[in-house]
């Protein structure tokens, strides 16, 4: 059933699916109407806080944020492509931690292929880095990852606790990528030694940075931290950013409100309520009785170590997003490190497998696109390298916080 | 030089991001005079596909495909890289471009040529194996045609040849 519901067809929004399934499942019986409403009550804050950021991200697109991005790392890498992977792996932790998972996978990964095809190095590494930080480094804050958002809400951590909880687990998981992609990728990153670029005049202009938006994501950063501490939702902080930006936006008609609509991708917020209440749904009705034995209780380093384990696998034969709705409810009762070790396991397990799940409708359908399957291989090897270190790490990390801290 | 009966040799310039230059240079200095060149590079389609894997894994956000993008933008980096080739190489050329797996496609496409001009890319410290990369490995291995192969700037001294190993000492005292 679960896997129904993971392995739906694309080409529309999943939403068509999985809101008439939750319907269908409310109507069945399946799960009652009330316990679907408090689903959807609970993650209503947690979807108004995602548009926050999607629109938030877009902007910061649109202001030209992340072309600045690529015009420093041009600027300042002189065409090594070792110097240009270091500055990529700042860039990319830096924008996933802050402006989410989604702003490195669709407005980063572009940038970074063409600053490093304008130098004239392989893009390979620079591009692998994106798609494994758009998941490793997504550790840090609430807003990083929707399932960090997921997690936030039942853990009943302040934002300020959870990013310092997270801090050091974030880096072990950034640093673990970089000590392996820089041997992996070797031959790439040794290749374009010696200025052998293709000495091609640098098009990107020389526009400045985006300063205003800079300041603006700064403070909605601070807003995080300053509304948790007082006792209010962080999302707010997350809407009045969005909000900045969008009235600038549309008062120098850089946007229209229905291109701010879609950046805020409605289907795919109705789509995380119809997969909510699915996920219950099933949790409910065995699958929440068939896993709770597999976790083990408490916060000691083996049943945390466990517990990742059992989040990345579970992830990696779905999705991580139905992974952590089935497992926050089991982990919650054992406290928030038990829920952060989930989240250790649902946001870096995903790189063990290419689109972070077994789906294989997912896979065709990349591979239908040209006709011949991806190169499983590669990525697969890659993932194996960094996957086991980033979750080992990670989690003593994460434990010796909670030492250090307290839970 | 004579005319000859023999058709013009056709030589493969296998142009790679960072090693390029090395590879043109030495067919204007080591390639037949009546060559007939073409200058082959390949856009391995790896690269948009993990772009494009990432995404799949966002799992059922909207938004543009970055594998799209990114297809266009090297289809477009790889024609300046060809074109800066063909000013460095400055004679009549042939332009290739091949996207797949480079280095399959690398030895298909050169099976019919008389030479393939490959640069190293892999360690270039020392002299030995792992002056290779895997894909260069690859092509030198199953290239079907003569390979010339070429250092990137100026090739390590021979003593970098790590010393042979020790004989194994006999069994007993």
């Amino acid at each position: 059933m679960l896997a129904w519901a993971v392995s739906r067809p694309r080409g529309w929004p999943e939403a068509v699916a999985a809101v008439p399934a939750a319907v269908i499942l409310i109507a069945a019986g399946a799960i009652p109407a009330d316990r679907a409403g408090a689903e959807v009550r609970q993650l209503g804050p947690v979807i108004g806080f995602l548009a926050a950021i999607l629109v938030l991200a877009h902007l910061c697109d649109d202001d030209g944020l992340f072309l600045a991005c690529g015009r420093w790392m041009a600027r300042t890498s002189a065409a090594s492509p070792r110097r240009l992977l270091a500055q990529v792996f700042v860039i990319a932790s830096v924008t996933t931690a802050v402006l989410s998972l989604d702003a490195t996978v669709v407005l980063l990964t572009p940038v970074v292929f063409a600053t490093a095809a304008r130098a004239g190095v392989r893009a390979r590494p620079h591009v692998y880095a994106c798609t494994h930080l758009a998941n490793s480094a997504s550790l840090l804050l609430p807003v990083s990852n929707l399932t960090n958002l997921l997690a936030f809400a039942a853990s009943g951590l302040g934002f300020g606790r959870f990013a310092a909880l997270m801090a050091v687990p974030w880096v072990a998981a950034v640093a673990v990528e970089y000590a392996v992609f820089g041997r992996f990728f070797g031959t790439d990153l040794n290749a374009g030694r010696a200025g052998n670029g293709p000495g091609r005049a640098d098009r990107g202009g020389d526009a400045g940075l985006p300063v205003v938006t800079l300041v603006v994501v700064a403070l909605t950063l601070a807003g995080f931290a300053g509304a948790s501490a007082a006792g209010v939702s962080p999302a707010w902080a997350a809407l009045a950013g969005a909000a900045v930006l969008s009235v600038r936006a549309l008062a120098r008609r850089k946007v229209t409100p229905v291109t701010l609509i879609r950046a805020a991708d409605l289907p795919f917020l109705a789509f995380v309520l119809g997969l909510g209440v699915v996920v219950k749904a099933v949790t409910d009705n065995g699958l929440g009785g068939a896993l709770a034995p597999l976790l083990p209780a408490g916060t000691s380093l083996p049943a945390l170590l466990a517990i990742a384990a059992l989040a990345a696998a579970l992830a990696n034969v779905c999705n991580n997003l139905p992974a952590v709705l089935v497992l926050l409810p089991l982990a919650a009762p054992s406290g928030a490190g038990a829920v952060l070790a989930v989240l250790l396991g649902v946001n870096i397990g995903p790189n063990l497998t290419y689109t972070g799940s077994l789906a294989t409708l997912l896979w065709r359908r990349i591979a239908h696109h040209h006709g011949s399957a991806p190169d499983l291989a590669e990525f697969t090897r890659l993932g194996l390298l960094t996957v086991p270190a980033g979750l080992v790490l990670g989690v003593l990390a994460l434990w010796a916080g909670l030492h250090l801290l307290g839970g | 030089m004579t005319e000859r009966d023999n058709p013009p040799r056709s030589v493969y310039i296998w142009v790679c991001e960072g090693t390029w230059r090395a590879s043109v240079d030495a067919a204007l200095s080591l390639g037949p005079a009546d060559a007939r060149f073409t200058l082959l590079h390949v856009t391995p389609t790896e690269v948009a596909d993990a772009a494009r894997g990432a995404y799949a894994g966002l799992f059922g956000r909207g938004g543009p495909d970055p594998g799209v993008r990114l297809e266009k933008m090297a289809a477009a980096a790889a024609g300046d890289l060809l074109e800066a080739a063909a000013e460095r190489l400055g004679r009549d050329c042939e332009q290739l471009e091949v996207q797949g797996r480079p280095e399959r496609a690398v030895v298909s496409a050169s099976a019919q040529a008389d030479l393939l001009i490959v640069a190293r890319d892999g360690d270039r410290a020392r002299l030995g194996p792992k002056s290779l990369g895997k894909t260069t490995r690859f092509v030198v291995d199953h290239a079907a045609c003569p390979v010339l192969l070429v250092w990137p700037g100026s090739a390590p001294d021979v003593a970098t040849i790590p010393p042979p190993p020790h004989h194994p000492s006999p069994p007993g005292r």
